[in-house]
C-alpha cells in the first residue's frame, strides 16, 4: 500500500519525522518496506524570476539576470531555450544545484560568456504535465506568475514529500487506504482522526426510470448507486492529480480519477457507468451464464462462466463485479450522465475470477483483500463530495441501497481484563487498556474487571478477548513483554524417538562412508520417465499431478528418485567434479489410486548414487554390505531387471526374504542423454541404490539381547569347485547355506576364470564354517556335512569339486 | 682360601666384549651351560679337604650368582641395545600422505535441522513428522484459514485435487498432534513445504520446522523466554530477541521474532541490513478456534505456537547468500558442511 505523507497528514497530525513514522508503523505491525523522498536529487533549483533577458549575438543563446530572491537576487545564466521571456517564472539551478538526471550545476563558459546555473525544463526534474502544466513543452518549464520568487521547487511542486510502501497484513484491509493508515497514526500517536469530507447535497432531481437489482445476494451483499448528472468532461485538478500519480495511478479524467482518489483514500473501489449506455437504465448484479462474453476495458473480451459475478444492464454485461468495467459503459467525452456504485463483493468470488481470468486490476485486488460495509458508505459519500466540489457533476437524489441484511450497527463485545492479562503473561493496567481501546476507536466501558467494546465497523477482525490483547500489546509495546521460561507448564521427556535417532545414526553411517547427503525438489516432470527408458505400463509412471504447477519441470510428484540423484551427479561431472558419492533419504509419491481421491503413499526412499574413476558395481555393494553390518542386518542379493540400469549389472537386494531395492549401473544409453561433454561420456559410470526405507527400517534390531558367545568347538573347511560362468555365486552360498543345519558361516574367497578351466566355466572356492548351539562340531560331522554340500553342488549345478 | 680371581676376570673380559645376543649366547655357553666353566668349579671339590666341602660348595655358589647377576646384567643391556637398533631399522616417513576415502557430511539443512531438534529436545519436545501431502482441512480449515480467508492468497498453494495438496507449512502438525494426544504437549514438526512461489528467494520446496506447545496458561512471555533461550544456543553469543506485532490465522497475537544481530552485536552491519535485527521466525498464541477444533479446551488450556524457516537459520548461520544453492547439490558447496 503506497500513501503520501502529506495525504495522511491531511487527516491526523503528524509532529514526528519520516524516519521517526517509519519505526513507529514497524512497531504497531505495519512494515514500511521503503520510504521515496519525491524530491530525491534535486537540490539548489529555485523559484527564479527572469529580471532581463537579451539575446547573445553570434550564438543561439540568450543571457539571462535571474532574482532568486533570498538565494541571490541576480544570477548570470545563459540558456538555449527561446520560451523565456522578461518576467518569466522559471526553475532556476544554481552554481552547486543536483538533477535526477545526475547532473550538477557549476560555472561553465558558453561561448565566451560563463554561466553562473541553468534554467531547466520538467523532464529535467524528473516531471510531466500531470504533475506541472508545461512540464512537457519543449523548452524551459514557465511556472505560474503567483510561483513565490526564492522559493525551493521542491516546496513549489510539492515533491519535499514521501512516498511510504506499507507492508498491510491480511487480518487489516482497513488499513488498505490513506485513512485506514491514518487512523493507525492516529492512535500511535495519540492524535485524533479527521475524516475527509463527505459531506454533499442531493438536488431534487430525480430520474425515477433507473432500477438497481441485485439477483446474487450472496456474493454481493451490499450495494450502492447514486445517479449524477450534468457530467463535466475534465482534467482533475493538479493537487488531485499529484497524489495519484504519486502512489501509482495515472490520471485520465476526473470522473475517472475520483473513483481511483476515493480507492486510495477510503480503500473502496468505485465505479462510474456511463448511464446512456445502460439498456433500460437498469442495473442487474448476477451471475454469469456460461460462455456469455464481455469486452473489459482493456479491449480484451472475456469468456465468462457460472462463477462470474457481472454488472449488467437490461441485456448485456457492463461490467465484471470488483474486477473491471465493461468497454461499453466506459466514461467518455460524451458522457453526460453517471450511476456511481459502491459496493461490496465478496472477496473469495472476485479472487477467483480475477485469478481464474488471469485480470488484475486496482479494484480486484483491493476488493480480494476484503471490503467492510462502512468503507462502501464512505466511499459513495466522498465520490459525491468530490464530485460537487470539483464541478463535475451534480448530484440527484435518486440512490439505491440494496442490503442483504447486515446490520449498520457496531457490534458490542465483552472482554475480562484478565483474559488479556492471561494471554500476555504481563499485567497491563486497566486504564491502559482503556486508554489504548479508545486511541483505536473503540466504545468502552470498564466496570468489575469486563471490558465492554463497541467494535468500529471497519474492525471485521476483532472477534474475542486474543484480538483484543493483541491490539493492546500492539499499542501497549512488546518491549514490555517479560521473557518467562515456561514458568508453569509440565515438565516433559522430549527428543528423538527410537526410529528418529536410527535415521539420524543411519546418515552420519552413509556419511563415513564417503557420501555426502543431498536434497533435490520432490516435483519432476513426466519428460523424465522417457529419458529413464520407463516402459509405458510402468507402474513409475502412475503419477500424481499438480493442478497448477509454476513450470512442465515440475509438474509431478516423484515415483522415483533415481532422476534427481542422476541430475546431481550430471550436475557435478558438468562442474569438473567426478568422484562423487551422494545420498538422499527422501519420499517419493505412490497414489492408491488415480485419479487421486485419498491421500497417497508416502514411501521414504533411500538412495545411493556414485560416479568415478575408483566406483564399480562392486564398490556399491560394499557400501550396502556395511550398512547391513552397521545396522545388524543382512542382505542378499539377486540379478535384477530395473529400466534405466545396466541388464548385466543390476542386482535385487533383499532383506529376510522381502526385497528392499535395487542397484546397479546406469545404462549407457541414460548416460548418452545427459549433458556431459561428449569426449567424458565413454568415461562415465554412474551407479545408483534405491532402497524403500521404509521397509528397511522395518528389518532394523528394536532391541539388543545378548547371548552367552558359544564354547562349542566349530570347525571349517574349505572347497573349491568348477561350474558353468552362468552360475551365480549368491546362489551357490544359498544352497550352501540351506544345505545343512551345522553350516555358520559361507565366504568366498577365491573366484576366476581361466582358459585352463574350460571355455564357459569359472572357478570358486569358499571357506565353511560349520558351527552348533548345542555340542561341539566334530570331524566326522563336517566330513559328512561337506560330503551332503558337494553332493548337492554337484546335483543342482553341476559342480566339478577341485582338490 | 679359594680363590676364582683369574676366571672372573676372563670372565668380564668376554662379556664386556660381547655386542650381540649370539656373542652373548657365547659367553653364557662357555661359562654358565651344564659343562662350562662355572658349574666346572665343582668338580674341584673332590681335592677339597672334608671339612672343607660345605664352604667350598659356598664358594661355587657365590661365584656362580656373580657370574649370573653380570650376565644378566649384560643381557639386558643387548636386549635393549638391539630393540633401539629395530627401531632405527624401522623408523619410516610419517608424513608420506595417505589416499584416504574422504568422509561425507549432512547436508547444511539436515545439520542446522538436527541442531534446532537438540536445542527443543532439551526444552522436553518430541518431533513429530506429518505427511507432506495433506489435504484442505489439515493445511488451513482446522487452523482457522477458512475458505474465503485472505491468508490463502498468502500462501500460493499446490493443489493435487479440490481437497489434497502439497503442504504450504509444517502447521498442520500442530492438528495431528492435538488429534493424537492431549496436553501437556511440546512437540516440533520439522519437514519439507511447498509453495508455487520461485525465484532468487524462493524455492518451491523448502523446509520448516513448527513448534507447539499447549498447556495451562501459557502466554506470550513464555514465547519469548523460549524462544530467547533458542536464539543463545543456535546463534552463539549475547544475542537476544524482538517480539514485533505480525499475523497468521492460527495465532492470536501473532509476532515476528528478530534476533539480534550476530554478527555486529546489534550495531547495525551488511547481514542485518543496518537495523541491528534480523527477523528469523514467525509465532505467536495459539488460536483459540484452533485450539477448539483439535476438541481442547480453551479455557483450561492455552499455546503458543512458531514456525521457523530452516534455509534462513541455515543461510544465517553459515553465511549462505544464494537459497537455490542449497537445491543445486555441487559437491564444492556441500563439503564445506562438516562439523
Amino acid at each position: 500500500m503506497k500513501v503520501l505523507l502529506s495525504w495522511l497528514k491531511e487527516y491526523v497530525d503528524i509532529d514526528v519525522t519520516p524516519q521517526e513514522l517509519e519505526k513507529k508503523f514497524f512497531g504497531a505491525g505495519f512494515e514500511v518496506e521503503g520510504v521515496e523522498y519525491l524530491g530525491e536529487n534535486i537540490e539548489k533549483v529555485y523559484v527564479g524570476q527572469v529580471t532581463s533577458i537579451e539575446k547573445y549575438e553570434g550564438t543561439h543563446l540568450y543571457i539571462c539576470h535571474i532574482d532568486c530572491g533570498e538565494q541571490g537576487h541576480d544570477h548570470l545564466i545563459l540558456t538555449g531555450a527561446d520560451n523565456v521571456f522578461q518576467g518569466a517564472k522559471v526553475p532556476a539551478c544554481i552554481v552547486g544545484a543536483k538533477l535526477p538526471n545526475g547532473m550538477e550545476i557549476t560555472p561553465r563558459k558558453m561561448k565566451d560568456m560563463m554561466s553562473y546555473g541553468m534554467l531547466c525544463s520538467g523532464g529535467e526534474l524528473g516531471l510531466d504535465k500531470d504533475w506541472y502544466k508545461g512540464a512537457d513543452v519543449n523548452g524551459i518549464m514557465i511556472l505560474d506568475e503567483d510561483a513565490p520568487v526564492g522559493e525551493d521547487i521542491k516546496t513549489y511542486l510539492g515533491l519535499d514529500d514521501y512516498v511510504f510502501d506499507i507492508s498491510v497484513t491480511a487480518n487489516r484491509p482497513d488499513c488498505q487506504s490513506v485513512l485506514g493508515l491514518a487512523r493507525e497514526v492516529a492512535a500511535f500517536l495519540g492524535k485524533e482522526v479527521k475524516l475527509p469530507d463527505m459531506s454533499y447535497t442531493c438536488d431534487e432531481v430525480t430520474k425515477p426510470e433507473i432500477s438497481v437489482t441485485v439477483e446474487s445476494q450472496d456474493i454481493c451483499p451490499r450495494y450502492l448507486g447514486h445517479y449524477v448528472y450534468d457530467v463535466q468532461y475534465k482534467e482533475s485538478p493538479l493537487w488531485m492529480k499529484r497524489r495519484l500519480i504519486a502512489v501509482g495511478h495515472n490520471a485520465i479524467n476526473a470522473m475517472v480519477d475520483i473513483t481511483n482518489y476515493v480507492l486510495v483514500e477510503i480503500g473502496q473501489p468505485m465505479h462510474a457507468f456511463d448511464l446512456n449506455t445502460l439498456e433500460g437504465s437498469s442495473i442487474v448484479v448476477r451471475r454469469a451464464q456460461d460462455g456469455e462474453k464481455l469486452v473489459t476495458l482493456d479491449g480484451k473480451e472475456r469468456v465468462l462462466g457460472h462463477n462470474n459475478l457481472l454488472i449488467c444492464d437490461k441485456v448485456k454485461a457492463v461490467g465484471l463485479a470488483g474486477v473491471m468495467g465493461g468497454l461499453n459503459s466506459e466514461i467518455t467525452e460524451n458522457t453526460k450522465e453517471v450511476l456511481f456504485e459502491s459496493a461490496k463483493f465478496m472477496k473469495d468470488n472476485v479472487r477467483k475470477t480475477a485469478r481464474g481470468l488471469g485480470l488484475q486490476s486496482d479494484a480486484a485486488s483491493r476488493y480480494e483483500k476484503g471490503i467492510d460495509e462502512y468503507s462502501v458508505e464512505c466511499g459513495m459519500a466522498r465520490a459525491l463530495n468530490l464530485v460537487t466540489t470539483l464541478g463535475v457533476a451534480k448530484v440527484s437524489s435518486t440512490q439505491f441501497d440494496v442490503s442483504a441484511g447486515a446490520s449498520t450497527e457496531k457490534r458490542v463485545i465483552k472482554v475480562p481484563t484478565a483474559k488479556v492479562n492471561y494471554v500476555l503473561g504481563i499485567e497491563v493496567p486497566e486504564e491502559e487498556m482503556v486508554r489504548i481501546l479508545k486511541n483505536l476507536a473503540f466504545e468502552v466501558e470498564l466496570s468489575d474487571g469486563v471490558l465492554t467494546l463497541a467494535v468500529p465497523r471497519y474492525r471485521e477482525d476483532i472477534e474475542n478477548y486474543q484480538d483484543i490483547a493483541e491490539e493492546i500489546i500492539r499499542e501497549y509495546g512488546y518491549d514490555k513483554v517479560v521473557p518467562t521460561f515456561l514458568g508453569e507448564a509440565l515438565v516433559t521427556n522430549g527428543g528423538l524417538n527410537a526410529a528418529q535417532s536410527k535415521e539420524l545414526s543411519v546418515k552420519n553411517f552413509l556419511c563415513t562412508q564417503g557420501y555426502y547427503e543431498i536434497q533435490t525438489i520432490a516435483m519432476t516432470s513426466k519428460d523424465e520417465f522417457d529419458e529413464f527408458l520407463i516402459p509405458a505400463d510402468a507402474k513409475e509412471r502412475k503419477v500424481i499431478e499438480i493442478l497448477n504447477p509454476i513450470t512442465e519441470n515440475l509438474s509431478v510428484m516423484r515415483t522415483l528418485m533415481a532422476p534427481a540423484m542422476v541430475r546431481a551427479i550430471e550436475n557435478n561431472i558438468k562442474n569438473g567434479n567426478t568422484d562423487l558419492r551422494f545420498f538422499e533419504l527422501a519420499n517419493v509419491y505412490i497414489p492408491k489410486s488415480l485419479p487421486l481421491t485419498e491421500a497417497p503413499d508416502e514411501v521414504k526412499t533411500l538412495c545411493l548414487g556414485t560416479s568415478g574413476s575408483d566406483e564399480d558395481f562392486f564398490t556399491m555393494k560394499e557400501t550396502l554390505e556395511n550398512f547391513a553390518s552397521y545396522n545388524n542386518i543382512k542382505f542378499t542379493y539377486k540379478r535384477g531387471n530395473v529400466p534405466y540400469l545396466h541388464p548385466g549389472r543390476t542386482a535385487e537386494v533383499y532383506c529376510d526374504g522381502t526385497l528392499i531395492g535395487t542397484f546397479g549401473q546406469l545404462r549407457y544409453d541414460v548416460i548418452d542423454s545427459l549433458a556431459i561433454a561428449k569426449d567424458k561420456k565413454n568415461d562415465t559410470k554412474i551407479f545408483i541404490a534405491e532402497l524403500n526405507y521404509d521397509v528397511l527400517k522395518t528389518k532394523f534390531k528394536e532391541e539388543i539381547t545378548y547371548t552367552p558367545e558359544s564354547t562349542f568347538a566349530k570347525t571349517s573347511r574349505d572347497i573349491a569347485m568348477i561350474v558353468d560362468k552362468k552360475v551365480e555365486c549368491g546362489d551357490i552360498i544359498a544352497t550352501i547355506e540351506k544345505a545343512d543345519a551345522l553350516v555358520s558361516e559361507v565366504d568366498l574367497f577365491d573366484i576366476f576364470e581361466s582358459e585352463k578351466l574350460g571355455f564357459g566355466k569359472k572357478s570358486m572356492a569358499f571357506r565353511i564354517v560349520f558351527a552348533s548351539h548345542e555340542f561341539d562340531v566334530t570331524d566326522e560331522m563336517t566330513d559328512k556335512a561337506v560330503d551332503g554340500i558337494v553332493n548337492l553342488l554337484r546335483d543342482v549345478y553341476g559342480a566339478l569339486m577341485r582338490s | 682360601m679359594f680363590n676364582a680371581d683369574d676366571l672372573k676376570k676372563k670372565f668380564l673380559n668376554d662379556i664386556e666384549t660381547a655386542r650381540s645376543e649370539s656373542q652373548l649366547s657365547e659367553v653364557w655357553k662357555t661359562y654358565l651351560s651344564k659343562n662350562g666353566s662355572v658349574p666346572s668349579l665343582m668338580n674341584g671339590i673332590k681335592e677339597v679337604a672334608k671339612e672343607e666341602k660345605k664352604a667350598y660348595g659356598q664358594f661355587v655358589n657365590d661365584v656362580k650368582n656373580w657370574v649370573q647377576e653380570k650376565y644378566d646384567e649384560k643381557k639386558k643391556e643387548i636386549e635393549a641395545l638391539e630393540l633401539q637398533q629395530k627401531y632405527e631399522r624401522e623408523t619410516i616417513d610419517v608424513t608420506v600422505p595417505v589416499k584416504a576415502r574422504p568422509m561425507g557430511n549432512l547436508h547444511p539443512l539436515t545439520a542446522v535441522k538436527y541442531e534446532m531438534i537438540n536445542v527443543f529436545a532439551g526444552m522436553g519436545f518430541e518431533i513429530f513428522e506429518g505427511p507432506e501431502i495433506e489435504d484442505d482441512d489439515h493445511n488451513f480449515t482446522r487452523l482457522n484459514v477458512l475458505k474465503d480467508h485472505p491468508s490463502r492468497d498468502m500462501q500460493d498453494t499446490f493443489w493435487l485435487t479440490d481437497d489434497l495438496l502439497l503442504r504450504t507449512h509444517t502447521s498442520p502438525g500442530q492438528i495431528r498432534t492435538m488429534d493424537a494426544k492431549k496436553p501437556p504437549i511440546k512437540v516440533l514438526v520439522p519437514g519439507k513445504v511447498f509453495r508455487s512461489d520461485s525465484d532468487a528467494t524462493h524455492s518451491p520446496m523448502f523446509s520448516q520446522m513448527e513448534g507447539l506447545v499447549v498447556d495451562k496458561h501459557i502466554t506470550l512471555c513464555d514465547l519469548q523466554g523460549m524462544l530467547d533461550e533458542f536464539v543463545k544456543k543456535l546463534f552463539t553469543g549475547d544475542v537476544k530477541t524482538r517480539l514485533r506485532p505480525s499475523y497468521f490465522p492460527f495465532t492470536e497475537p501473532s509476532v515476528e521474532v528478530d534476533v539480534s544481530c550476530f554478527k555486529c552485536g546489534g550495531c547495525g552491519c551488511s547481514l542485518c541490513k543496518g537495523t541491528g535485527w534480523i527477523e528469523v521466525l514467525g509465532g505467536g498464541i495459539v488460536n483459540k478456534k484452533v485450539l477448539e477444533n483439535c476438541g481442547i479446551d480453551s479455557e483450561e488450556y492455552s499455546g503458543l505456537a512458531f514456525g521457523i524457516g530452516i534455509e534462513r537459520i541455515a543461510m544465517l548461520k553459515y553465511g549462505i547468500n544464494h537459497m537455490g544453492k542449497l537445491f543445486e547439490n555441487d559437491i564444492e558447496f556441500l563439503k564445506q558442511f562438516k562439523a
